[in-house]
């Protein structure tokens, strides 16, 4: 391990997306909903009211146990987390302590070094997640705040990582794969706003760790720990002592605050809920069947479709993305697969991150019918990327939208092979229009060749075959010379 | 289901009522028409619940007690709340923020507690039958010193959803009544599970009282007639175990050695669970609220220190420091500890004998305020805590008057034994009246 080494742990906090949540019979599906409009006696902690435990989330909870190798022990435990706060209604938050549902286990990510590396994990324990508090003003002087209890008694699992990773782009690449696994398992919708949240802890080898909180995207995990290592690593160098404390990620600015220290003074007080019982799970274990996970089927796409591995893990690394590619293939998977691995995984995603839209935006039929066009290699790769762009861009401005042959034919950008003459005039006026770039070909420039080539591929509206173009560019500049 | 209307004004001199009910509705059913008073930590929908608290005056809860809507639907009146000590953190009914319930047998006396409003409620025949709760005896000592019958059923036999939790634990809601057969009928309706309170069994109630014990082994432990207890109580008491003999029982000594930290056990585990219970009462919610223009840690910090009254904020701050990092295992886990014990006391016991019998309180009801040191106050609940601690049933029945006052019988049985208990008084009771 090298001097300054960088060691990260995390926990991750997810939200189980269970109908009903952890202790009532209120509905979780809270986020289009007015405030104060999914609560009961037992969420809003009246006095008198007990929690029930709901056992679908213990079971949500237990898949995730199994698909990440951990062991369920044979008595869990419910205990308190004591502390105050407006958004936490009991003034204490249920959550399991000394006797958490699972030990153990692990996950594996590609290491930055190629390969696959293990990620030890601690536990895996069930909680109820708090309110939530809405500040009218900004968050330091505001005028007051309010408080929405919706949110209080959602289920929780949270993830606790042994320290086992050495860069935030690992841990982001730990959360990415969690996140699938937790995808393909059917307990957790990612796309729901907050329903994931993460503390890092960070060190560098040697020295103290520091807790960041507050972190809420996966963006977010690798921008906050690139911050610490770049704070942390430069107070070593002027000699300064790391202390041990708690930093919030502030998500709009990419940097870490120190919290105030008396935040760090907590004494939670934790004892055994006394109002549910001990649980005894561990013969459920065997019960449960696992779907195919990510790496399972990254290996099938390699072996079934031919992908390349790094085409395999990115298409496997989503559940959707991994659906949406065999919704694709599923009619040709000889003819198309390949193509749409690329398609998908190399330009797709690319374009949908640019104009920040989801995969479900796309019609996965006229998606296919647009690679199979590019198939049969009647337009070029470069009208492939501008008949999907236009697509994308129909959809987000809710334009009716247009099939792939349609704006192929509309826009003319069906190759030019065989008509020559278009090709022909395109490069007479390139050599006319650029006599220099000529001078540069016969004085031996090699880039002058690529110059005209571009200029010829403008004229051409990119509908010319790069090869064609490509001999009847040199065809013409052997004439000229001679 | 309620369509008919109870009149209720009682003349409440010993201030048993924090809230009464001038026209209770009531239904058809087993207690159809019958007035039914419940202790004021139970809630009741549309009727205000306060635990004898300042910090939730106003309260008005927005759903019933499982046990409260049991009573509904077997057509019961609720005519009332009844006083008590605050959160039912006492052995007087003196620490109620609305002043003290006064015992209806000799009104320079308190009527024990906490469920001391009940107890004044039934004894002055206000109404036949009350409910109350017992976390260390606050059913049978109100029942002892007021002259009428209390049970703290089973552990899990009655559902605790609803009531407002001061130690989850230990506390179970009971029937208080004027004689055992209100007791039985009262089990009858409120007793059962329910899917609302995970600790809850399914053990209904469904026995009538038989007047029967003959071949009864009854233990006696040296323990309750030992140092502590007033040796005329004791008296009156050995009276009651000797007629207990002549209708057939037999009675054998026996000890319960681990009642020397019952009380220790009692009191650490009792304010370590009420110091995160009553973290909630915040005045965000519900109850007198907090000053919106100050901070939120000193608003609750004002709406605590205007809202709880002497003892409730004394056992929050043992309790949260019983609780705290490097504590936990001198307190709290050395209480369940010692509770283990005490259970495994009374499981050795119960190999061996059917019931175990002694005095409910160590002494007569005390003078108003007599027991103003809070440690002697809780030494009065040694007789009572070990039922608790252990989960067990345990009735507290009239067996005579010490200095003309009332001295309760008190029968502990097996776990889910509650009826062979109410048959045991109801024997006695059937015996001597």
């Amino acid at each position: 391990m090298a001097e300054d080494q960088v060691i990260v742990g995390l926990e991750v906090h997810c939200q189980l997306d269970t109908k009903s949540k952890l202790f009532c019979g209120c509905s979780t599906d809270y986020r289009d909903d007015g405030p104060n409009t999914h609560v009961c006696p037992v969420c809003l902690g009246l006095p008198g009211a007990m929690p029930v435990l709901n056992k679908r989330s213990i079971e949500y909870a237990m898949k995730v146990a199994k698909a990440l190798n951990c062991t369920v022990l044979h008595e869990s435990e419910f205990s308190r987390k004591n502390y105050f706060y407006p958004d936490l209604d009991k003034a204490y938050q249920i959550t399991q302590y000394d006797k958490p549902l699972a030990e153990g286990g692990y996950l594996e990510i590609e290491s930055d070094e190629g390969g696959e590396r293990r990620i030890q994990l601690t536990r895996i324990h069930v909680e109820e997640d708090p309110g939530r508090l809405v500040h009218m003003g900004n968050a330091e002087r505001g005028k007051y705040s309010l408080v929405d209890y919706n949110r209080a008694g959602i289920p929780l699992i949270e993830i606790v990582s042994e320290p086992d990773m050495r860069s935030p782009k690992e841990a982001r690449k730990f959360l990415n794969k969690l996140r699938a696994t937790l995808e393909y398992l059917s307990v957790f919708d990612s796309d729901k706003e907050g329903s994931l949240r993460v503390d890092a802890n960070i060190s560098i080898k040697g020295n103290e760790r520091v807790e960041v909180k507050n972190i809420t995207s996966y963006k977010g995990v690798e921008k906050a720990l690139t911050y610490e290592v770049t704070r942390q690593k430069n107070l070593i160098r002027r000699g300064v002592r790391i202390e041990r404390e708690t930093r919030h990620f502030i998500e709009s600015t990419g940097i870490t605050q120190s919290s105030r220290s008396k935040e760090q003074e907590h004494d939670y007080r934790y004892f055994p809920e006394p109002d549910l019982r001990p649980l005894h799970v561990q013969s459920w274990v065997a019960g449960i069947v696992l779907p195919e996970l990510p790496d399972a089927r990254r290996e099938r796409f390699v072996a079934q479709y031919g992908c390349s591995l790094n085409h395999a893990r990115t298409l496997t690394g989503e559940l959707k993305l991994a659906n949406f590619f065999e919704k694709i293939v599923a009619a040709d998977p000889q003819g198309l697969s390949t193509l749409a691995a690329t398609w998908i995984a190399d330009t797709l995603i690319g374009e949908l991150n640019y104009r920040s839209m989801s995969l479900d935006s796309v019609d996965a039929a006229q998606f296919t019918e647009l690679v199979d066009i590019l198939k049969q290699g009647s337009i070029t790769d470069k009208s492939g990327i501008e008949v999907l762009r236009i697509m994308l861009d129909q959809h987000m401005k809710n334009e009716p939208a247009e099939a792939p042959a349609a704006i192929v034919s509309r826009l003319n950008l069906a190759k030019t092979s065989g008509d020559t003459g278009i090709i022909t005039a395109a490069i007479n006026e390139a050599i006319t229009e650029n006599p220099k770039a000529l001078e540069d070909y016969f004085a031996g420039k090699g880039g002058a060749l690529n110059f005209l080539v571009g200029h010829v591929m403008k004229k051409t509206r990119g509908k010319a075959d790069p090869g064609e173009l490509n001999r009847m560019l040199v065809e013409a500049l052997k004439k000229k010379e001679a | 289901m309620e369509s008919y209307e109870l009149t209720f004004e009682p003349d409440d001199r010993y201030n048993a009522f924090l809230a009464v009910c001038k026209k209770a509705p009531y239904g058809k059913g087993k207690l159809s028409g019958i007035a039914v008073a419940v202790k004021d930590n139970i809630s009741t929908r549309g009727i205000e619940t306060t635990c004898g608290s300042k910090i939730l005056k106003g309260y008005i809860p927005p759903y019933d007690a499982h046990v409260v809507e049991l009573l509904r639907n077997s057509g019961a009146a609720i005519v009332g709340k009844t006083n008590m000590d605050e959160f039912g953190m006492g052995t007087t009914t003196e620490n109620s923020a609305f002043g003290p319930t006064l015992n209806p047998c000799d009104t320079g006396r308190v009527p024990g507690g906490s469920s001391g409003g009940s107890a004044a409620a039934v004894a002055s025949n206000m109404v036949p039958m009350a409910l109350g709760t017992d976390t260390g005896g606050s059913i049978r000592c109100p029942a002892a010193f007021c002259g009428i019958v209390g049970l703290k059923p089973t552990y899990g036999r009655v559902s605790r959803f609803g009531l407002i939790a001061y130690s989850n634990s230990l506390e179970q809601i009971g029937p208080m009544g004027q004689t055992v057969s209100d007791i039985s009928t009262l089990m009858q309706v409120i007793a059962g599970k329910d899917r609302k309170d995970s600790t809850s069994y399914d053990r209904p109630y469904t026995h009538t009282p038989v007047a029967d014990i003959k071949g009864l082994k009854i233990g006696i432990p040296g323990e309750y007639f030992g140092e502590g207890v007033d040796p005329k109580v004791a008296g009156v008491v050995k009276t009651a175990i000797d007629r207990l003999e002549e209708l057939g029982a037999t009675t054998v000594p026996c000890s319960i050695p681990s009642m020397k930290f019952a009380l220790a056990a009692y009191y650490v585990t009792c304010t370590c669970e009420a110091s995160s219970n009553l973290a909630r009462f915040d005045g965000v919610r519900y109850g007198p609220g907090a000053d919106p223009k100050k901070s939120w840690h000193e608003a609750y910090k004002e709406v605590r220190r205007a809202g709880f009254g002497t003892e409730v904020r004394r056992r929050i701050m043992l309790g949260t420091f019983a609780l705290s990092s490097g504590y936990y295992g001198k307190y709290y886990a050395k209480a369940q500890v010692a509770r283990e014990n005490v259970k495994a006391d009374f499981a050795r016991i119960f190999s061996e004998v059917d019931l175990i019998a002694g005095p409910t309180m160590p002494s007569i009801a005390f003078k108003l305020g007599e027991k103003s040191d809070p440690l002697s106050m809780y030494l009065s609940d040694i007789l009572t805590v070990p039922a608790n601690l252990a989960g067990i049933p345990a009735i507290s029945v009239p067996c005579g008057k010490a200095e003309g006052m009332p001295v309760g019988l008190q029968i502990m049985g097996r776990s889910f034994d509650d009826e062979r208990v109410i048959d045991a008084a109801y024997a006695y009771e059937q015996a001597v009246n």
